[in-house]
């Protein structure tokens, strides 16, 4: 089923979402990756936590420089399992979605149904289409990281693949 | 005794890095396009769809086809007639500093993970050949891919069919990870490096080339076969399309072993061969 959807994600939206349909995302969500989470939890283990991501959408992507002529570079996924060590707290803290490519472990699996969240695929290595999707960019937080900053961005028309529904049903493992 | 410029190399690397970023090898773009037309999983072929527009687009915009413009892996073979006007390993890096300027900077230390903000330095590996050219293949590899590959040092009791059965078992094992359909590359034999080198090259090959080798030829159609019946598909939403080729070079090893490296690559090869 080909559906469009906004962002934010409203809680009865996830849960109208059904595994492998394909859908286009518009409005804002977070972009960031590996050392931004790192670093994300060193403050929320600190107690003072650099980013309220409650309702928000996490994309896992690190992108291009913009080139002439782009709002941003590149912007495919990156691969989601490394993520995976955070996100059971990120959704039992009220995340309400992440957007990656690739296989989740059991716990994240269980977290997004517990929490009626979703996790969509986006296609790998499609940088140069989705760099056409967004239509404003913002760096937040770490901007010392470089392409692992924390950024705001908002897409239009951006193409996804429901992989976890708020079931916790797998395309995946089908 | 032919001399060539370090600066001849510069240009020749930043030159082939900017085109190889922005555009998908053609044998591997078109293979892509027939799976696309071909896939009968839903799924599977929107994906393959987004990732052939995506090759278009790229090239027409010249966008980088992919975010991850990858570390840049350079294998030079120098003629013995051939004198080169400076650092060889300089000019490389120079030609890689300019070309990713406008890219993406994956390189950090793997310590500290501070970046070393140009992409350099490449992964260089010289050798020595007859004659007055200098051949250059020069590969962007993404780490998505090159997370899940793998080397295992087999005992000879093991023998071939265990290498096939872990070769298999890597791609499987590799699943929606490494982008898929990925391109296989194996190295047989030799040590644990050379393995490991050998699986890196054999990714240089075309997709749909026969290995000159008969036998290493049908343990590459074997192999293809059995991967592609795994099931995981394009991005592993399913189908038929899991790798697009399976390309294997071997050296002689010892009698106690049997290394088996298995580099993976995903559905997007961006490489490229010069001789000067």
């Amino acid at each position: 089923m080909n559906r469009k959807v906004d962002l934010p994600l409203t809680k009865d939206v996830a849960a109208s979402l059904n595994v492998g349909d394909t859908v286009y995302l518009s409005g804002s969500m977070y972009v960031f990756r590996d050392a931004g989470h790192k670093r994300l939890f060193a403050s929320i283990e600190a107690g003072n936590p650099d980013l309220d991501y409650a309702g928000e959408t996490i994309y896992f992507m690190g992108p291009c420089p913009a080139l002439k002529g782009q709002i941003l570079g590149s912007c495919g996924p990156t691969t989601s399992c490394r993520m995976d060590k955070y996100t059971p707290y990120m959704f039992d803290t009220g995340l309400a979605a992440q957007i990656g490519k690739g296989k989740r472990d059991k716990a994240s699996i269980e977290a997004i149904a517990r929490n009626k969240g979703v996790y969509f695929a986006a296609i790998g290595g499609a940088g140069a289409i989705y760099s056409k999707c967004v239509t404003s960019v913002e760096v937040i937080a770490y901007e010392d990281l470089g392409t692992e900053a924390i950024r705001r961005i908002t897409v239009k028309d951006f193409p996804v693949i429901v992989a976890i529904d708020s079931q916790g049903r797998d395309i995946y493992a089908q | 005794m032919r001399e060539i410029d370090g600066s001849a190399i510069t240009a020749l690397i930043e030159q082939h890095i900017a085109v190889i970023a922005r555009n998908a090898e053609e044998s591997c773009a078109a293979r892509l396009k027939e799976l696309a037309d071909s896939e009968s999983n839903p799924t599977a072929a929107f994906a393959l769809k987004v990732m052939c527009d995506n090759i278009d687009v790229a090239a027409a915009k010249g966008y980088p086809v992919c975010q991850d413009t990858g570390m840049a892996v350079v294998f030079a073979e120098i003629g013995s007639d051939v004198r080169i006007n400076g650092d060889i390993y300089e000019a490389i890096n120079e030609g890689v500093r300019r070309a990713y300027a406008p890219l993406r900077k994956s390189v950090l230390d793997p310590i500290t993970r501070v970046n070393t903000r140009d992409n350099t330095p490449a992964v260089i590996h010289l050798s020595m050949t007859k004659g007055s050219t200098i051949k250059l293949e020069i590969m962007l590899k993404g780490f998505g891919s090159e997370n899940m590959s793998k080397v295992y040092m087999l005992n000879p009791a093991q023998g071939l069919e265990e290498a096939k059965r872990l070769i298999v078992r890597t791609v499987e094992e590799a699943g929606s990870n490494p982008c898929p359909p990925v391109i296989v590359g194996v190295g047989l034999g030799g040590t644990f490096e050379k393995a490991c080198m050998m699986s890196k090259h054999a990714l240089f090959r075309k997709i749909g080339s026969r290995n000159d080798d008969a036998e290493l030829d049908a343990i590459e159609r074997e192999l293809l076969d059995k991967i592609n019946a795994l099931g995981i598909g394009a991005q592993g939403f399913g189908g038929k399309a899991t790798a697009l080729g399976v390309f294997i070079e071997k050296y002689p090893t010892h009698i106690s072993s049997l290394p088996v490296a298995v580099n993976i690559l995903c559905h997007c090869s961006r490489c490229a061969i010069v001789t000067i």
